[in-house]
């Protein structure tokens, strides 16, 4: 019983656990990490060595809906919103100052948030994973609650998630015999999906990166921006123009020849170590090819991507709104709090709307993915909603805080710079 | 769980009204807006079909007579009751006509009044009566503390003096619930609500307005001179509690601005749809998973509009799901009220632009929607008012901290 979700349960602390009466749950989620420690013991070591799957790839069962309209989180999901939240704001908001202007996480606090299980919650249970359901809603949730610490650290702790998660929706089972138990082991590596490229109208759809057939494998050319922690990261999930089929995405290890990468140091999420991805005729297997290069899985990856910076910006949003009340109740200007007049107090009141309406429409999405259903539209208006009102957000929450928001003694500016960034970004994160 | 679709069990009543709304309500919704003040006679029908549906034990109906918060759930299970079937319902009837929902006979505000502070024997009396809602007074709009009208005891009878304006169906309604001061001096805490029979003599008509939109419903100012009301009705306590009256009146708002953001969504979806099928003929449609700046520049704002209906959608739903299940809702109320009030105003203007001269044409009903709209972010709580809601709650100020 070293790690996954046992660490939830500690950070949570049984107070948490007991005042919500979730112990049957929590024990659940104890037993699944208690199971997966055991097969830690004999997982392979990292050198991604080629493993056998046999027959099918394993998936995660989806989610069954009540069929009735329901804003409530399940207690399991309530459990983990405390925790991860609880985590978020003794650890990341701490270490947010430093980290940001380091442009690195704190090593540490990646391996305490790696313990916390993220990368287990895309991965099928019986290869170490931590939920038997696919719940893109529980991965909105944690995301949001992880960003109400800081978007940057919380960046940072997802980006290996997303290739875990990626290889647990589309790997075939030699892909997930070959890379997922470093996932879910005590050791998980540093991993980034690579989409977005740096040109202006960039399309994700419209790749400059190609994948040319040779031999029975594949040649990658091609640049990519903004890649999280690429620096260390051990494997790569890479978007390319397969030859003649479309968008697709493949598995590049580190290691591989011609990977090369160079900071990328931009205005926001800074802490996740941003950079650019150079891919130099690298050479990879057949094998590398996720999802068999189906244009329906990439597209639920740019979709799901979006989705999962729409949490971002709810929880950073949440964050700004959580700071704002207090500080303009207790700044006076003109003999009253500045809250007494309504050109500040519309402004709260403006925060509070939008940000309900961008969460709803977040978790209306991710839903809507968990049963299944066509979510394209939904992701869509998601993202349009957090990316124009999250950005207004964090201006607004600068222009209340005055001067004070310009300044880095507080962490207002540095929301502004976030939430900018994230309403631009492509991929990186996949619930 | 999360799931913020429409439940299951209301999609045929969706369909039911939507159907209504295509058949009913759209082909004439051109013929009373150029007659106003004309009384829509196809209502009747309609209306007696929506009675037979509310005492046939279905879903609750069209309009706001419905809706209160829901009883303690025994099972603490989740709950999709009347004010989301009203929400539901409200949408498709008001992306037929919103002028022609706000008068359909018995589904006015003051029943919705009735229904959530009447007493039982009240609820028995009124019961099929067709009832509007007298609040607003020249003098006296969002600031409904401030109203003047009075009402003063008189052996068994309160003798109401004062003017209303405002009044929604106040032609048309077979009651009326006025509010009243029982003592001016004392403020909120004394206005009361009495239900006055249209044909007392007390009640004088004074005029119908005129109006920018929503032509079909009246709108009547009254005159109250000497208008003897029997005491037994007056809605709720006739005490003058500090702490609790005007609470009581203004819970009733909870639960209708929910409905009146619905009609906003409702005329927002028609709009969209319009604007949608104009742009396709001309060549344009959304692709949703392109970025919307890679687009023509009509899908991209199309994009967004339909983006800001999204919102207000599910922050009108949250407010009355919440309603259904028990949580105290006056907080998201204002918020769905806000939005949707807002983004429909600004969704039908920009339609119109996009579809250009159409939009502007009376050969359509884009103009008319736009029209329509307006009240939407006024009527119920304007804008502002929601805003002041909204602040007040979330900073935890007094009205007289937050003015």
């Amino acid at each position: 019983m070293r790690f996954g979700l046992r660490a939830l349960n500690r950070l949570a602390g049984l107070e948490v656990v007991d005042r919500a009466g979730l112990r049957g749950p929590a024990e659940r989620l104890l037993y699944r990490s208690t199971r997966n420690g055991f097969r830690a013991a004999n997982a392979a070591g990292r050198t991604f060595a080629s493993a056998q799957g046999r027959g099918d790839p394993a998936r995660q069962a989806r989610a069954k809906s009540s069929g009735g309209f329901d804003v409530t989180p399940t207690d399991e999901q309530q459990m983990m919103i405390e925790a991860f939240g609880g985590f978020a704001a003794q650890k990341l908001r701490k270490a947010a100052t430093d980290a940001d202007a380091r442009c690195t996480a704190p090593p540490e606090l990646l391996a305490q948030s790696a313990e916390l299980g993220i990368t287990m919650l895309g991965v099928p249970e019986e290869l170490g994973g931590a939920v038997s359901e696919r719940s893109a809603v529980t991965s909105a949730l944690i995301s949001e609650a992880l960003a109400g610490g800081d978007m940057g650290l919380a960046f940072a702790a997802l980006a290996p998630a997303a290739v875990s998660t990626a290889l647990g929706l589309w790997g075939d089972a030699e892909q997930q015999a070959t890379y997922l138990p470093a996932f879910t082991s005590e050791d998980v590596p540093a991993a980034a999906l690579a989409l977005l490229e740096p040109r202006a109208l960039f399309d994700p759809f419209e790749l400059a990166t190609t994948a040319r057939r040779e031999g029975d494998g594949f040649v990658v050319d091609g640049l990519k921006s903004m890649v999280p922690r690429a620096a260390e990261a051990e494997l790569f999930v890479v978007a390319a123009e397969l030859e003649g089929a479309g968008p697709a995405l493949l598995l590049v290890e580190a290691a591989t020849e011609g990977v090369l990468t160079q900071p990328e140091p931009a205005i926001g999420l800074r802490a996740a170590a941003t950079a650019q991805l150079k891919l130099e005729g690298v050479r990879v297997g057949a094998g590398a090819l996720l999802a068999e290069g189906s244009p329906d899985a990439y597209a639920d990856c740019v979709r799901l991507g979006r989705i999962a910076w729409c949490a971002l910006a709810v929880g950073t949003a949440q964050a700004a709104l959580d700071f704002l009340i207090p500080y303009v109740n207790d700044r006076k200007a003109f003999g009253e709090p500045i809250s007494h007049r309504q050109a500040v107090a519309f402004n709260m009141a403006n925060i509070a709307i939008e940000l309900e309406g961008m969460r709803l429409a977040t978790y209306r999405a991710a839903s809507l993915a968990d049963q299944g259903k066509d979510f394209s539209r939904e992701a869509a208006l998601a993202r349009r909603l957090c990316a124009s009102h999250g950005m207004k957000i964090g201006s607004d929450a600068v222009g209340l805080l005055g001067g004070h928001g310009y300044v880095k003694e507080y962490p207002v500016e540095r929301w502004y710079r976030d939430l900018r960034s994230a309403g631009v970004m492509e991929g990186a994160l996949l619930l | 769980m999360i799931d913020l679709e429409v439940p299951k069990k209301f999609v045929p009543l969706v369909g039911q009204a939507n159907m209504v709304a295509r058949e009913v309500l759209r082909p004439i919704s051109r013929k009373y807006d150029a007659n106003e003040h004309e009384y829509p006679k196809e209502l009747d029908m309609l209306a007696s079909l929506i009675d037979g549906l509310e005492d046939g034990g279905g879903s609750s109906g069209a309009g706001a007579a419905g809706v209160s918060q829901a009883e303690k759930n025994g099972d603490g299970g989740n709950r999709n009751g009347s004010n989301m079937a009203s929400v539901l319902s409200i949408i498709e009837m008001c992306w037929g006509d919103v002028g022609l929902l706000l008068t359909m006979p018995r589904q006015g505000l003051g029943n919705s009044a009735i229904a959530a502070v009447a007493d039982s024997e009240q609820k028995e009396r009124f019961a099929g009566k067709w009832a509007a809602m007298a609040i607003t007074e020249p003098e006296a709009g969002s600031d409904s503390a401030a109203i003047r009208t009075t009402a003063v005891l008189d052996g068994d009878e309160y003798v109401l003096n004062g003017e209303k304006i405002y009044v929604t169906s106040g032609e048309r309604a077979d009651l009326v619930v006025v509010w009243a001061s029982l003592d001016p001096k004392q403020g909120r805490a004394a206005i009361k609500s009495f239900v006055v029979e249209r044909s007392n003599p007390g009640l004088k008509l004074d005029r119908l307005e005129h109006k920018l939109g929503i032509r079909a419903s009246d709108t009547a100012a009254f005159i109250l001179d000497d208008c003897r009301v029997p005491k037994r009705d007056l809605l709720g306590s006739p005490e003058i509690d500090m702490k609790k009256s005007f609470g009581g009146a203004m819970k009733t708002f909870d639960n209708t601005r929910p409905l009146v953001a619905a009609m906003a969504l409702g005329l927002s979806r028609a709009c969209l749809e319009h604007t949608s099928e104009r742009l396709a003929e001309a060549g344009v449609e959304i692709d949703y998973d392109r970025p919307p700046n890679s687009q023509h520049a009509a899908a991209a704002e199309l994009l967004e509009l339909e983006a800001e209906l999204e919102a207000a959608r599910l922050l009108t739903m949250e407010a009355a799901w919440m309603a259904d299940n028990s949580k105290p809702n006056s907080l998201h109320a204002s918020y769905a009220k806000a939005k949707a009030g807002r983004t429909c105003v600004d969704i039908a203007l920009r339609c119109i632009a996009l579809c250009g001269s159409l939009g502007l044409g009376e050969d359509e009903l884009l103009e008319k929607w736009a029209r329509d709209a307006k009240i939407l972010d006024i009527f119920e709580g304007t804008q502002q008012i929601q805003l002041l809601i909204i602040a007040r709650q979330l900073l935890g100020l007094t009205s007289a901290q937050l003015k």
